[in-house]
């Protein structure tokens, strides 16, 4: 393979159940799930009252009060991520030139909660149409356009190269990392701090897919509620959190003796082209973001070793992902084991693609594929090896992760040992 | 390296529905700015906007799209039905994982976000549409325009601000260069509501005045803020081998890109906007003596105008090149901007004449070649356009006439 | 004493114009009573919508399968109506 190759080198995660990377392994290896009644605002008018929610607190985490008061709480996750992903990989940033240095977030639905809140107060609780400016806070602003999230990031690092939010719904954290690995392989930058942040548990949010019926109303038993391929599922978890990652010029990251979790190996989107929120059942669209990703990788469909699936527990997503892997991987989707974090840790829209990024490099780090939780009685069209309820200690070279989202996305990303034989 | 071309363009701004509209109001200098009319904005600071005249969703789309769509993914499916019509793509006819579509966003469809929130906090959860889980979100025009014309390649949508419309165009010559032949690309964007409104003016760059000639006054001693506008353009971008084999009419090239991003505040480093200039230049391998005009980012307040002229000086001199700002008669159209003045400069190219900087008496400290008042005939090879956002973002892209 | 409201083709026309537009070539006047939602051009989620307006504008809950079950206006008028009367009896 010629051309640059892209690493990476370090990683922070805050997800459901604990802020950490350490943490939130703990939680997947053990098959913990994080799922709980809803606690941040009295959900018994709503049809689905389940969240997987992070017990945050930001001061405690390095952020000072103003920071705390002028962000959204998933802008907050990604800088209180970005760090811990900074002190991981070792890097000392002011090594590269600042122009080198990038800055990827993706996020699905920004700062909808800090949008929710203030919208209540600016209108008087929905009395007033003509709503009051002279309630707004300072920083509605930064709310109103979340590429203000990677404006954040970009300060907490000190980068000031080539910087933006990608927000492709719930593919915007694989798209972000995506984004950042082509900015490094096409040469606009040499470190890519890449990663994405949701932070959607609020009413509104809870209400529109409340409205399509796209969470569950599994609330009599919230720990067990995220059910991806178990043919009892009827819907996702809604979820929060963020995912980073410092992404590196892979010679160079050999050069300063860093740790390389993963080379990200390749990469595809496409879209279905057919509906704002359905599925064609056939999974082709996402069986050809796979099979482009591969082909990128030069890896052949029967060398994955592990799939991180999209698995958000809806109807439709589960069967429309088994068919895609038997799509695009053939006989070998019935060999290789596929799971869904989603099952412990939610569907935090587009925080998730990077959180399950994070899973897959974590994956690969300790040779342990991570389970599908609360897997009881799988659905008869969900025929793979979901790795129900246990961990399983299997050699991962290889992890393919995939995820779908509202606007037909489809996206694939393929993570690799670098070391592995190019042929 | 692939060269990509625009072949196709839709245009939905301020001073005119429909390219031919704004270009004959462009070139003529005349403005869409006035008071606001989508609602009643007597309660506000600020009251004039750059709002799309003449613009019946009904006339142009399927009914079964309006309900679940905002005004500005309206716009945007338009203009994207506008571009491909113009580019002579049917994309029905072509290979459906050939075509990708890339755009850029700030709010996402916020007046369909306020209409639930409103409903949501008046009335409750309950009432909220089934639609708001995808009409308000920044992804929306992405998928809209891909499922309406079946396009299945890589999409992608970016937020950086006004910085957005530059990053989304790039992406989009990133994927065809990729292999992907057709990408469609730009920015529509929109937020002329009252909740919209409200964000906008706690950001503190929004013009108070009430005078629409005197609001939004770029390089002017007298700059204050700048006016909102709507719209923005979508663009057909192909592989410029590919279109030519096709008998493609191109505008022109997108062969230069860059991004920087400004130091912290408080830094007593150099903005970015000069470095983005240079690396966009050398990303074209141009130098600063081949540009024929700067289509600015002209942000109308004093130390942000300053920025710019400084960069602009920096490179190519003091008066060095024609500089234009014709989204003095648009406002700035946030995600929209910059795709709606690559139309323009694509348009000049074609036309040999720079549009004009409308309204403006122009403060001699920053030493710009400012075109004013009156369109510039000139023969245009190469522009340059840039595009900042607010907290940093910085764009720029070089445009040249094919054929070169 | 509460007086019942129905829910009748006219409104079921109106509540769809509303919430989701007609498909162009389709003629909702026409006889439809017995047509397929998904021929008359209305997929899951021009349903779920409809199905919400109902709900708010009759002050009654469907089931979750309400929607995915009556797949005709015949058979959705029908389930709608015997919601109308189950909530009218328990309000009496």
């Amino acid at each position: 393979m010629t051309g640059r190759r892209v690493a990476v080198t370090g990683i922070g995660v805050l997800a459901p159940g604990g802020v950490g990377t350490e943490n939130f392994w703990d939680l997947l290896s053990a098959g913990r799930t994080a799922t709980r009644g809803i606690t941040f605002f009295d959900p018994s008018s709503f049809r689905s009252r389940v969240a997987a929610e992070i017990d945050f607190d930001a001061e405690a985490h390095g952020l000072t009060p103003q920071e705390t008061r002028r962000m959204d709480r998933a802008a907050q996750f990604a800088v209180v991520a970005t760090r811990e992903a900074l002190t991981d990989s070792g890097i000392a940033l002011d090594a590269h030139a600042p122009h080198r240095v990038g800055v990827t977030v993706g996020s699905a639905v920004g700062a909808t909660m800090g949008l929710d809140q203030e919208y209540r107060v600016v209108s008087d609780g929905g009395r007033l149409d003509c709503v009051d400016h002279t309630y707004a806070v300072p920083h509605l602003y930064d709310y109103l356009v979340p590429s203000s999230f990677a404006a954040e990031v970009a300060w907490a690092v000190g980068a000031e190269g080539p910087s933006t939010v990608v927000s492709t719904g719930c593919t915007s954290g694989i798209d972000s990392v995506g984004y950042a690995v082509e900015l490094i392989r096409e040469g606009s930058a040499d470190v890519m701090i890449a990663g994405s942040s949701d932070a959607p548990i609020s009413p509104i949010t809870m209400a529109c897919f409340d409205a399509i019926k796209a969470t569950t109303p599994r609330h009599d038993d919230p720990e067990h509620a995220s059910r991806p391929f178990d043919g009892s599922r009827n819907g996702f978890v809604l979820g929060e959190g963020a995912a980073v990652f410092v992404l590196e010029e892979l010679e160079a990251a050999r050069r300063r003796g860093a740790r390389v979790y993963a080379e990200i190996a390749g990469y595809a989107t496409r879209s279905n082209a057919y509906h704002m929120t359905g599925l064609r059942p056939d999974g082709a669209e996402m069986a050809e973001a796979i099979r482009s990703a591969l082909d990128e990788a030069r890896i052949a469909p029967q060398d994955v070793d592990y799939i991180n699936a999209h698995g958000s527990g809806t109807k439709q997503n589960d069967r429309h992902e088994t068919a895609a892997f038997k799509r695009s991987l053939k006989d070998h989707a019935y060999r290789v084991p596929v799971s869904s974090i989603k099952s412990m840790v939610g569907h935090s829209l587009g925080a998730i693609g990077s959180i399950e990024i994070a899973a897959s490099a974590l994956a690969m780090r300790h040779n342990v594929v991570p389970p599908t939780a609360n897997l009881h009685t799988p659905d008869p069209e969900c025929d793979l090896d979901y790795v129900p309820l246990a961990a399983r200690e299997w050699t991962t070279d290889t992890v393919l992760t995939v995820g779908s989202g509202f606007g037909g996305f489809q996206s694939a990303m393929v993570l690799a040992r670098p070391e592995r034989s190019l042929a | 390296m692939t060269s990509v071309a625009v072949t196709g363009m839709g245009v939905v701004s301020p001073n005119g529905l429909g390219t031919q509209d704004f270009w004959s109001a462009t070139r003529g200098g005349k403005s869409g700015i006035g008071r606001v009319t989508r609602f009643d904005p007597a309660r506000y600071p600020a009251q004039l906007a750059g709002e799309v005249p003449g613009f019946r969703a009904e006339e142009h789309l399927p009914s079964r799209l309006l309900p679940q769509t905002d005004h500005m993914t309206r716009l945007a499916l338009t203009a994207a039905d506008w571009a491909l019509a113009d580019a002579g793509v049917r994309p029905a006819e072509l290979p459906e994982f050939d075509m990708g579509v890339v755009t850029a966003s700030s709010a996402g469809g916020f007046e369909f976000g306020q209409g639930e929130l409103r409903k949501l906090w008046s009335q409750g959860s309950q009432y909220v549409s089934a639609y708001q889980s995808f009409a308000w979100f920044y992804a929306v025009n992405s998928g809209q325009i891909s499922i309406r014309n079946g396009l299945k390649g890589p999409s992608g949508v970016l937020v950086s601000d006004q910085a957005g419309g530059l990053d989304a165009l790039a992406q989009a010559r990133r994927q065809i260069r990729k292999g992907t032949p057709l990408v469609v690309s730009g920015g529509v964007d929109g937020a002329i509501c009252p909740w919209g409104w409200v964000a906008q003016l706690a950001g503190g760059r929004i013009s108070t005045s009430n005078e629409p000639a005197r609001a939004y006054l770029p390089f002017d001693a007298e700059a204050r803020g700048h006016v909102p506008g709507e719209g923005g353009a979508i663009l057909v971008l192909e592989d410029a081998e590919t279109a030519r084999r096709r008998g493609a009419r191109t505008y022109g090239e997108l062969s230069g890109y860059a991004a920087t991003f400004d130091p912290r505040p408080g830094s007593d480093r150099a903005p970015g906007l000069r470095r983005t200039v240079e690396l966009a230049l050398e990303d074209a391998g141009l130098a600063p003596g081949d540009v024929d005009v700067v289509f600015a980012d002209a942000a109308g307040l004093p130390d942000l105008d300053r920025t710019e002229a400084e960069a602009i000086g920096a490179v190519f001199g003091p008066h060095g090149v024609p500089v234009t700002a014709p989204k003095t008669m648009t406002g700035r159209l946030y995600a929209g901007a910059g795709p709606l003045d690559v139309a323009a400069a694509l348009l000049s190219m074609n036309d040999g004449l720079i549009p004009p900087t409308v309204n403006v008496v122009p403060s001699p400290d920053y030493e710009l070649d400012l075109v004013l008042a009156q369109p510039r005939p000139a023969t245009l090879r190469t522009a340059l356009v840039l595009a900042r956002g607010q907290g940093g973002f910085n764009s720029a892209v070089v445009l040249e006439s094919s054929g070169r | 004493m509460s007086t019942t409201r129905t829910f009748a083709l006219d409104d079921l026309r109106r509540i769809l114009l509303e919430g989701a537009g007609a498909e162009e070539g389709v003629d909702l006047d026409g006889d439809i009573l017995d047509t397929y939602f998904d021929e008359l051009g209305y997929e899951s989620l021009a349903l779920l919508e409809t199905g919400g307006r109902i709900e708010r504008e009759y002050g009654i809950t469907l089931d979750d399968s309400a929607l995915t079950d009556a797949v005709t206006p015949r058979q959705l008028i029908a389930v709608v109506n015997e919601h109308i009367t189950a909530a009218a009896e328990v309000a009496a």
